[in-house]
């Protein structure tokens, strides 16, 4: 190779990102902190509120349609009678469950096909890459209506398989690009020589030095993730069984809760996943800069 | 049978050329580049940046598709050779040094997982004693401390050091050719003779060919029997290093010369 002083590397990077982390960064980054907080919490809300506040049945009816907020119901009831308050909790594990589902699911194909495509280049890159433009191109609302109405049943695992296998192709062209560039490294050619097989160095050469970057679009599809999924509840498509947030938006539009004036039944999930949403991309952009010194601002 | 008799020589190059892009765009990186070399001989490549010496390395190394030409390893063509299987028995033979060896080395290994890696390429399986006892002595041959260094990663070491662990991870398979991409050139001046004191070594040591790469045509004096000169990917001038240096044919390798005062004892130029 010809002699180009090398850039820090991802790997360097991601090295010295986690020591800045340690360090001082996760404590001078207000940005990160809050995000991570903000997720702290409503993740604790989810998980151990229904125990703390003994509240564990989001089907059971406690009173009348769109009561409002009282001591029994502290966030009112819905439509059908249903405490507001034990959906919330009960919506955000569902919400969270289907964004990691798809999130992992669109990680992993993005990433596959990205490294495959960006490493082996020539036909196979020319292929995998117009599928992966074909997806984009097809709005992924129709896809995911479609194969939302093709499944019998649809429970937490097929709504994240269903939503992580329209959002990959993003993940795919962001983790290409930076594939094509870091096939390059002699580290690459080095194994290489040592006999490693083409999956041995994607895995081991390559994506090591972006992990970073994987996670951080694993973050993303994940919040995108929690958005689809309420996107389709409210069209009525959501999970079969159990509540999620996107359901309890959907409920609350069929059954006039705005123009009635039950603004308990459709702010509060709105405001939650609203909350998620500002986390993730709060944590996301705040990791961005801690691994990219180029958007830090001294 | 002699695998060293003149008509077979270890390696041999017939008009090998890589050219990148097509049509108007296209650069012809190495142009119909012919040439051989003879176990144990140590030749030099020398020329500017951008000479194609780098690619030359890539393609010899196998790394690299030709678009012509051929490689001939003791009289066979291995420009045929592209499945893993088969370039490993190459790889076995022929191994590779690179100038940036802070690149080089994946920083998420140690040096001892680095150089169990390299191991891979030899077909046999060794027994865990093997692959230490192997990698041990190619680390003091290149004149490090095992126990000091296996455990260590590449940012811990030192850009020498991980220069001669780069050349142990070649020696741990023990090739017949070893091509050395200007592994010098990142190097202080005093730890370059090190290493070009230690490539000697190795040539006395293990007979081994050595291929260097350098655009130092004082490294290349110093080190080697014979010097080819390309420039613009072809090979303009070839010849033993006294030879050519004495008595340049080609105007390019005039021009070089040139730029070296203190190699020609030119009266009245300061080095």
């Amino acid at each position: 190779m010809t002699a180009i002083p090398q850039e820090q590397t991802g790997g360097q990077m991601f090295m010295a990102g986690l020591k800045r982390t340690r360090n001082t960064m996760s404590l001078l980054n207000p940005r990160f902190m809050f995000g991570l907080v903000l997720l702290g919490f409503l993740l604790f809300f989810g998980i151990f509120g229904p125990f703390i506040f003994n509240k564990t049945d989001p089907m059971k009816f406690v009173g009348m349609l769109y009561d409002p907020p009282s001591a029994t119901a502290w966030l009112g009831t819905d439509n059908f009678g249903r405490d507001v308050f034990t959906q919330l909790m009960f919506g955000i594990r569902t919400s969270l469950m289907i964004g990691i589902i798809a999130g992992t699911v669109a990680t992993l194909i993005g990433v596959l096909i990205g490294t495959v495509a960006g490493y082996t280049g020539g036909m196979v890159e020319e292929v995998l890459m117009a599928l992966t433009n074909i997806v984009i191109t097809i709005p992924s609302i129709v896809i995911l209506i479609l194969l939302s109405i093709a499944f019998k049943t649809r429970s937490l695992l097929v709504m994240g398989i269903i939503i992580g296998v329209t959002t990959w192709p993003w993940t795919a062209r962001a983790v290409r690009a930076q594939t094509s560039s870091l096939r390059t490294r002699e580290h690459v050619d080095v194994a290489r020589l040592s006999g490693t097989p083409t999956l041995g160095l994607i895995f081991w050469e390559i994506i090591p030095y972006m992990l970073s970057y994987i996670v951080m679009a694993f973050v993303l599809q994940l919040n995108s993730g929690i958005l689809q999924e309420a996107a389709l509840s409210m069209l009525g498509l959501g999970i079969d069984k159990g509540i999620s947030l996107g359901i309890m938006l959907q409920w609350a539009l069929l059954w006039e809760s705005v123009r009635t004036g039950a603004w308990w039944a459709f702010i509060p999930p709105t405001l939650l996943l609203t909350l998620i949403a500002f986390s993730l991309l709060l944590l996301q952009s705040s990791i961005d800069e801690i691994f990219n010194p180029r958007l830090r601002r001294s | 049978m002699n695998t060293t008799k003149p008509e077979a020589p270890m390696l041999e190059t017939r008009d090998l050329s890589r050219a990148f892009g097509h049509g108007d765009h296209m650069v012809r990186a190495v142009d119909r580049v012919s040439f051989s070399m003879q176990t144990g001989e140590i030749v030099a490549v020398v020329g500017e940046s951008g000479s194609g010496k780098s690619t030359l390395a890539r393609l010899l190394l196998r790394l690299l598709d030709p678009t012509g030409g051929q490689i001939l390893l003791h009289g066979q063509d291995v420009t045929t050779l592209h499945h893993r299987g088969e370039l490993k028995t190459y790889w076995q033979k022929v191994q590779g040094a690179f100038q940036d060896s802070f690149a080089a080395f994946n920083q998420f290994y140690t040096v001892r997982r680095s150089l169990e890696k390299a191991l891979n390429v030899l077909d046999v399986s060794l027994s865990k004693s093997d692959r230490t006892q192997r990698i041990e002595t190619s680390l003091r041959e290149v004149g490090l401390d095992p126990a000091d260094i296996l455990d260590k990663w590449p940012h811990q070491l030192s850009g020498g050091q991980l220069q001669r662990v780069m050349i142990a991870r070649a020696l741990v398979v023990g090739p017949e050719l070893l091509i050395a991409d200007e592994p010098t050139s990142m190097l202080d001046a005093s730890l370059r003779v090190t290493v070009l004191n230690l490539l000697l070594d190795l040539r006395k040591s293990h007979n081994m060919s050595i291929l260097f790469i350098t655009h130092d045509l004082g490294q290349a004096n110093y080190l080697s029997d014979r010097i080819l000169v390309m420039y613009r990917g072809e090979l303009v001038e070839q010849g033993p290093v006294e030879q050519v240096l004495a008595d340049p044919q080609h105007e390019y390798t005039q021009r070089l010369l040139a730029d070296v005062p203190r190699l020609r004892g030119k009266s009245g130029v300061p080095a």
